[in-house]
């Protein structure tokens, strides 16, 4: 239980850096909501879906990833043995999602009517299937987050909260299951603009298969990071396990790929020497294979190893997504895109905000030291 | 019955009458930075149709002018229509592929979606919409053909039911040994509502070839469509193992201690 009083924000260089970066993306984000999307980004009719979407939402929404890995087989499977990561990739993960929505919102057109598609049910779209799963998911994990908040605040509804915790973790499982796999089934439509390395029918279960493996990546990260800064150490032990759960979806991914590629006959294409062949190659290499053959020797035993295995997969997913949104669209879309200063200033300022809020909340709830809880 | 319109690009002079006859019916301003006719032409969220040109050779080797008029093909089973997740795109059953500004979100999946590359966005304003040609659905309701159509001084269009339109291009590529034997249009994602012959290939005046047959939102729905069973037989299996292993870990929990 979090016995101390009063509310701490420990001040160092590092956090006025990100409150400096997380004001201009404020700043940039009201100027953009009043002016359109015209002035602060490059965007353009050939180029309608740019930095804001690639990063911040496809890939954000990979990287909370860790969240639904963490339901699943601490809560689901009552593999206890990794309690002590549960609240904070969960926590994690509700940070991510709250971050992806504001980067939505900021990347629609017409956010004041950001609601419409709760009421005017265009449900042929994958988009709809993204939109409902993203928006329940976020309102379940908020709520899962209440069991953690009224640990200190509002504690009579501390018992409600814990009660709706096993309801609430399935339904938490459910959506994000969804909503990976359709976040790939977004680009199924462009089946004539995505670059064959890429589109397949079988898109959406790569989404969905690399999230899963992903969250146990970011966990030996922010796992390594949260214990440097805040002297919380997770066993060795507990991230290796739930590294080898991630290196297992791994082979399955890295099988299904090469399965993939035969059944398309496009491997031509891969050792094609290229911009979309050679990054493809980049991140089946550094992003899986490497990574597979780390977690499976003795190299992850030590926690620099299992830091670089977490590096290389969560970097992975990063360029996976990054290649889809743009080196994957770029041969057909006949325009030019980079991203703009401001477009940059928003992603990276949103990141901030999203330590900060991370870092705010550990010092304050009881969320790295709970090894001892018990499952609800 | 389905409206559709049939151009034949041997026809086109490349006036631009019906990109002037466009604006007017639509009341959209001249685009400075984007002209309507000519090697420079641009569909922008203020142009809904152009008219490319083209120097290009024929069958005989000769350097020749041909025209390509560009605008939404309203596609029988729209791509961009099943993309959106708000329904601010609808078929109609006259044919035209119809924009509801009131409905829209502004995610500018369409444009993604779009496998001609039609759907266009108004970069410039604070509340930006998607901008496409509408088939002057209005005009067509009531009978008539579209803006474009009706003014064209060298017959290039004709207007009319779709499967009549498309009986009579069979006829005519069928008669006359100057036009390439295919109808761009008729089987492209599913087949369009407009419909194009020509005398030159239809990848030499910058039609997107090689769409293939099946209609785009099929991708999707054959994805979709298992999300129901997805979401219960999950959520079923979850159940089921959350259960098991907890009661697993109190037996053995009850072992040791009696151990």
């Amino acid at each position: 239980m979090a016995a101390q009083q009063g509310w701490s924000f420990r001040m160092t260089p590092i956090r006025k850096l990100l409150i400096l970066l997380a004001t201009i993306c404020v700043g940039v984000s009201i100027f953009r909501l009043a002016t359109g999307l015209g002035l602060v980004t490059n965007l353009n009719d050939e180029w309608p879906w740019g930095l804001w979407i690639g990063f911040d939402v496809l890939t954000g929404v990979a990287l909370a990833g860790g969240g639904y890995f963490t339901a699943i087989i601490v809560h689901v499977l009552h593999r206890d043995q990794f309690h002590p990561i549960a609240r904070g990739a969960m926590l994690t993960s509700l940070l991510g999602y709250l971050l992806v929505l504001a980067g939505l919102f900021l990347d629609v057109g017409q956010w004041f009517n950001f609601w419409r598609p709760f009421v005017s049910w265009g449900h042929t779209s994958v988009l709809f299937e993204v939109f409902w799963c993203i928006s329940c998911y976020t309102t379940v994990q908020v709520l899962e987050f209440g069991e953690i908040f009224t640990e200190r605040v509002g504690k009579k509804w501390h018992n409600a909260f814990k009660a709706a915790m096993p309801v609430l973790m399935i339904i938490g499982i459910i959506f994000p299951t969804l909503h990976q796999s359709s976040l790939g089934g977004l680009y199924l439509i462009a089946v004539h603009k995505l670059y064959p390395l890429w589109w397949s029918t079988l898109i959406p279960y790569f989404f969905l298969i690399s999230s899963f493996f992903v969250g146990p990546a970011m966990i030996c990260v922010e796992s390594t990071l949260a214990g440097n800064a805040y002297n919380h150490k997770v066993p060795i032990e507990v991230l290796r396990g739930l590294g080898r759960i991630g290196g297992w979806f791994m082979l399955l991914y890295l099988v299904l790929k090469i399965y993939d590629l035969s059944n398309r006959g496009v491997w031509d294409l891969v050792f094609a020497g290229n911009l979309e062949g050679n990054l493809f190659l980049l991140e089946m290499i550094l992003g899986v294979i490497v990574p597979i053959f780390i977690i499976f020797s003795g190299m992850s035993k030590s926690r620099s190893g299992l830091f670089i295995y977490g590096l290389l997969v969560s970097g992975g997913v990063v360029l996976n997504r990054m290649n889809v949104v743009f080196t994957g669209m770029s041969g057909t879309s006949g325009g030019s895109y980079f991203p703009s200063i401001w477009e940059w200033s928003v992603s990276i300022g949103l990141v901030s905000i999203g330590v900060l809020v991370y870092c705010f909340i550990v010092e304050n709830f009881n969320i790295l030291d709970h090894g001892d809880h018990h499952s609800a | 019955m389905a409206k559709g319109v049939l151009v034949d690009l041997t026809k086109c002079v490349g006036c631009g009458g019906c990109t002037v006859a466009c604006k007017l019916w639509n009341d959209m301003k001249f685009d400075d930075n984007n002209p309507t006719v000519g090697d420079k032409a641009k569909l922008s969220g203020k142009n809904w149709t152009v008219v490319h040109a083209h120097q290009v050779k024929n069958k005989d080797g000769e350097t020749v002018w041909r025209f390509n008029k560009q605008q939404c093909l309203h596609c029988l089973e729209p791509a961009c229509a099943s993309a959106c997740f708000a329904k601010a795109l609808q078929k109609t059953k006259d044919g035209p592929v119809i924009y509801y500004p009131h409905l829209c979100v502004g995610c500018r999946y369409c444009m993604i979606a779009c496998p001609f590359n039609i759907p266009k966005y108004e970069w410039d304003k604070t509340f930006p919409l998607v901008s496409k040609c509408q088939m002057c659905s209005t005009k067509i309701a009531r009978g008539e053909a579209p803006a474009c159509v009706s003014v064209c001084p060298q017959g290039v269009f004709k207007f009319g039911e779709r499967d009549e339109l498309l009986k009579e291009a069979k006829a005519i590529i069928a008669k006359d040994d100057k036009y390439i034997k295919e109808i761009y249009g008729e089987k492209e994602v599913g087949g369009t509502s407009w419909m194009y012959i020509s005398d030159i290939p239809f990848k030499d005046l910058g039609f997107k070839t090689g769409l293939g047959t099946t209609p785009l939102p099929t991708y999707s729905h054959n994805f979709l469509r298992y999300t129901p069973f997805v979401a219960v037989g999950w959520g079923i299996i979850l159940t089921g193992l959350y259960h098991y292993t907890k009661r697993r870990n109190t037996i053995s929990k009850e072992t040791n201690i009696k151990g």
